[in-house]
């Protein structure tokens, strides 16, 4: 039985400030009642990431990002055609669209919480920007799964 | 072959071309095209990342840690890293191959089945079905997997679930679906349980019947035009992998194997630990990327293929039967020894896709899966080896430890690297029998990718941070002027730079 609320954080947690993803789900699982939510971390999205929105009320993807205007920037996401379905790593809205295809239906609410990095070589350690990046986004989602309601949600978008 | 190809005699007077990245396939590469006036071709190369940080990434950790932490090399098969480093550390503790425990050497294969069919799944169905199904130089907005869900639902659903299914086999024997700890040094830290076993068992004979339907469907596209697809791309070359010591096709653990040209056996039943002894490695001024060869054949000669159409040609059999019976029908399509097409990699990757679910059935049936017999241990070792048949052809994992269990030294020959004369030969072979004298186009230009894709390269690791990798495409006159410019950006438009 799924949860109604799924966080899922991606990257590479031995790719510097990649790790943002699987260390935001870290800090979620050791400060949260996860009674209604599922984590779900994988190095990157795939086509089959689409499977596991099915019957979601409320979905958070968490990954880095270097187009971060702010330390973090949480936005709704749109199913969307883009080119990231030409590589081996899918964007969240190229994953939707997949969602959309097989379904024949919209998939869930989905928002993403994309915190800003700027190095990502293997085997290096996380910036100092990144940590602290990580922390203030650590302290944005308790807002958010205080409010577990699509409506709430909204109202903290910030791009 | 195009090695004539490799490095053009004059180049000031020369057109440059550069399709940067290459799409499509995990990484960054690039492919560089020097055209003379005429726009024939006079030069053509594949750049790829160099995998030259792995080793440093490596050295200076404790061995036991080297199942995980390798995983983090690549995003696209980290089970086959995870696995490689397995064997090689099994040494370290003293366990060679045929002394690990009989279920912990199951579960290590039931493992490795489900990777590999959802790395082959992932890539046919997502990566290559868009050109093989809407054409080489279809529409750019048809190339994608959203336009084959669209136009072929069935066969887009039935990539996706395939996928998960084998996504599903590695979470179900490693805990996780990534970052699993499954296989430790000796064996394997958890068997199945009956209804994790059972979970599996629900959907095995459907996986089995799209198998099977995919192989069907590769063959109809490929026979569909044979002159075409047994010419596109195609070089004749020598192939390396794994095999079974009676010579059917192995994914996990056998004696090294090649075939020249013509079918001939090169060696047999080699030990991979004296892997050194064979196969050495060239540097080319070019590029970071090595050029590994067979020392027995030398430089010129030597290099080879590695991959499922390697194992495929290589092997004598498949020992489960549809697969075994696809093999046989692949295998006189050409009524040679040895089929060279380098689109047949599509064709003999889902041999494979239905060779590891028929696989995945048979060990979910046997009862020592659920074993708990999971770990050995012998004499300590301070050099481990540790050979197996990823995706993509054979990975080397060879380690060095000092007495304190630190990694001293660590050496990685993977696949893409072994493929990669292949891979620059497949693409001087579009360059100069379908581009060269041509106008280049977009549409023209993913020839070049497709004779890429084919391979299923892994450029790089998993590294995906948003808003990186847009496509640029420069045309260069002969004088040096740059005179047009292509951009393909993240959202998948394409725009000509305002100053053309």
């Amino acid at each position: 039985m799924v949860k109604p609320i799924l966080l899922f954080g991606y990257g590479n947690l031995s790719r510097g400030d990649d790790a943002l993803g699987p260390l935001f789900l870290e800090y979620v699982e050791s400060h949260f009642d996860l009674t209604n939510i599922d984590l779900l971390t994988d190095f990157q999205l795939q086509i089959e990431h689409a499977l596991d929105l099915e019957n979601r009320q409320l979905v958070l993807f968490i990954d880095a990002s270097v187009a971060c205007v702010n330390a973090f920037d949480f936005s709704e996401l749109t199913p969307a055609k883009d080119d990231s379905y030409t590589t081996h790593a899918m964007s969240p809205a190229a994953v939707l669209a997949v969602y959309q295809s097989i379904k024949k239906q919209s998939p869930p609410p989905c928002f993403l919480l994309a915190i800003k990095g700027e190095s990502f070589d293997l085997g290096e350690g996380m910036s100092v920007n990144a940590e602290s990046n990580l922390s203030a986004a650590c302290q944005f989602v308790k807002q958010l799964l205080d409010s577990p309601r699509l409506y709430a949600w909204r109202d903290f978008i910030n791009v | 072959m195009y090695e004539h190809l490799e490095t053009a005699e004059q180049t000031e007077n020369l057109k440059r071309v550069v399709v940067d990245p290459v799409s499509r396939v995990e990484g960054h590469g690039k492919v560089t095209l020097l055209l003379d006036e005429n726009n024939k071709v006079q030069q053509a190369r594949l750049h790829i990342v160099e995998f030259r940080g792995f080793e440093r990434f490596i050295q200076g950790r404790p061995y036991w840690e080297l199942p995980v932490l390798v995983q983090r090399l690549c995003g696209i098969c980290p089970v086959s890293h995870h696995l490689a480093a397995a064997k090689a550390i099994d040494q370290l503790v003293g366990i060679d191959p045929e002394n690990l425990p009989v279920s912990a050497d199951k579960l290590r294969r039931l493992l490795h089945f489900g990777q590999v069919m959802q790395s082959h799944a992932l890539h046919f169905f997502h990566l290559s079905s868009p050109d093989l199904l809407f054409g080489f130089e279809s529409d750019i907005g048809k190339r994608n997997i959203i336009a084959v869900l669209t136009d072929y639902p069935d066969i887009g659903l039935q990539g996706v679930k395939l996928r998960k299914y084998g996504q599903e086999v590695i979470r179900m024997v490693s805990g996780k679906r990534i970052h699993g700890t499954g296989a430790i040094a000796g064996g394997m830290n958890k068997s199945l349980t009956k209804a994790e076993r059972d979970y599996l068992l629900e959907d095995i004979d459907q996986m089995i019947t799209w198998a099977a339907g995919s192989v069907a469907l590769i063959k109809k596209v490929h026979c569909s035009n044979l002159p075409y697809y047994d010419d596109f791309a195609t070089i004749r070359t020598n192939y390396l992998g794994l095999t079974k010591p009676d010579g059917a096709l192995e994914l996990y653990h056998g004696g090294i194997r090649a075939k020249n040209v013509e079918g001939e056996t090169i060696l047999d039943h080699f030990d991979y630990c004296n892997y050194n002894d064979i196969i050495h490695e060239e540097v080319r001024s070019w590029t970071y990327m090595k050029f590994p060869y067979l020392l027995s054949l030398g430089k010129e000669d030597g290099w080879y293929r590695v991959g499922p159409l390697a194992r495929v040609n290589n092997c004598d059999y498949i020992n489960t039967p549809l697969a075994e019976a696809a093999r046989v029908e692949f295998k006189a399509h050409t009524g040679e020894a040895m089929v060279h097409s380098t689109l047949a990699f599509h064709w003999t990757r889902l041999i494979e896709v239905l060779h590891c679910a028929e696989s995945i059935k048979e060990l979910l049936h046997d009862p020592d899966i659920m074993g708990h017999d999971l770990v050995a241990q012998g004499e300590r070792r301070f050099e481990g080896i540790g050979v197996i048949e990823a995706p993509r052809g054979t990975l080397f994992h060879h380690y060095q430890v000092d007495e304190n269990d630190i990694v001293t030294k660590a050496n990685l020959i993977v696949s893409t690297t072994s493929n990669n004369m292949a891979m620059n030969e497949s693409v001087r072979q579009v360059a100069a029998e379908y581009l060269s004298g041509r106008e280049l186009t977009e549409p023209l230009l993913n020839n070049l990718e497709v004779a890429i894709r084919a391979y299923d390269p892994c450029l790089s690791c998993a590294t995906h941070a948003v808003g990186k990798m847009p496509l640029q495409l420069e045309l260069v006159d002969a004088q040096g002027q740059l005179i047009d410019k292509l951009i393909k950006h993240d959202d998948g438009q394409i725009e000509r730079d305002s100053q053309f």
